[in-house]
């Protein structure tokens, strides 16, 4: 059995995305400064970011987050692709983007409503996000917010490190902590 | 305990399913016409997909939707054509197949929409999605098949 041409399945994927039925559009952006990066958008906004994607694995995730309606499309991610190359090239400091975090539970989603106030070039410690949130004792719940983020450089958590100033740790890694607070001028 | 098939991502089922269906389609409508089918098949399948109620037999479920664009597409070129459905798949599981060989004398539509209600637990709204029309057009065309399916086999 022959396949189906490029351009037809693309432009399948193109009109599945803008006809407004499906509950994830995603796409993998391969060739960015910190790696592979898989990006979802649902319509009420970002939903997913994920370094170093397993397509199935990750397939599964957003079906059982989101629904099973979930479907490759580049173009119905353009406006995240061009916000995060702008951002890596240094020419954006915030994004406009709208987020949909309602497959986070609640005390997660306060987390990071919180975090994303953190501004760009500036740190923070897990404790004092722990103290806005009004749970000045659960730091290590705030780390465990911290790892399961799930829109990693758009929720700025590699901006939040130990209270002695030491990086901790980073759900896509520490070098790729290092290299984001670099680009921001954070790190020297 | 029978364990029915969770419905996949639709990223999935489409990749599996669509080359496939667009040779299906080639043959059954020609090369020039299968491109718009097809779109207009997977489109169907993803508004219909969220009722699915089970992932089993999405191959026949596919191809009888894209069986239904095709007829769609024909009458709509040639409103007096009488154009006739054959089985849309080969589906060897038994729901299907029992269903299939059962309403094969019925019109297509009805057969659709039997086939659809019965062999997938589909609801009507759903049904209606996938043939492209309504949820109250596919429970007519539902009960007009059942009624029809009685009174042959009442004259056996």
């Amino acid at each position: 059995m022959t396949g189906v041409p490029i351009a037809l399945d693309e432009r399948f994927r193109a009109t599945a995305a803008a006809s407004g039925a499906l509950d994830v559009a995603y796409d993998v952006l391969d060739d960015t400064p910190v790696g592979s990066l898989l990006v979802g958008v649902s319509d009420q906004g970002l939903c997913r970011v994920r370094f170093d994607p397993e397509p199935q694995q990750e397939l599964e995730r957003l079906a059982r987050d989101f629904g099973a309606r979930v479907l490759r499309s580049s173009p119905a991610v353009d406006r995240v692709r061009r916000e995060l190359d702008e951002y890596f090239a240094g020419r954006r400091r915030s994004f406009d983007l709208e987020l949909d975090l309602r497959a986070a539970p609640e005390f997660h989603r306060r987390v990071l409503a919180e975090l994303r106030r953190v501004e760009y070039g500036h740190t923070t410690t897990y404790g004092a996000l722990a103290a806005q949130v009004g749970s000045p004792r659960a730091a290590r719940a705030v780390g465990t917010v911290m790892n399961r983020n799930p829109l990693p450089i758009v929720l700025p958590c590699h901006r939040v490190v130990g209270a002695s100033g030491s990086l901790t740790g980073y759900g896509g890694g520490l070098e790729r902590k290092e290299w984001l607070l670099r680009l921001e001028g954070a790190l020297l | 305990m029978i364990r029915t098939a969770s419905i996949p991502p639709f990223e999935r089922f489409y990749e599996t399913h669509k080359a496939e269906v667009l040779a299906f389609l080639r043959r059954r409508a020609g090369r020039e016409r299968a491109d718009d089918l097809f779109q207009d098949t997977f489109l169907r399948a993803l508004r219909a997909y969220d009722r699915l109620e089970h992932g089993e037999h999405l191959r026949a479920w596919v191809l009888t939707i894209a069986a239904n664009a095709v007829v769609d597409a024909g009458r709509r070129e040639r409103p007096a054509a009488q154009l006739a459905v054959e089985p849309a798949g080969e589906d060897s599981r038994p729901a299907f197949e029992e269903l299939a060989a059962l309403t094969a004398g019925l019109p297509h539509k009805e057969r659709a929409a039997v086939v659809l209600r019965y062999g997938y637990d589909l609801d009507y709204e759903a049904i209606g999605d996938a043939l492209g029309s309504n949820e109250q057009a596919a429970r007519q065309a539902a009960s007009a098949g059942v009624r029809r399916l009685r009174k042959e086999k009442e004259q056996r």
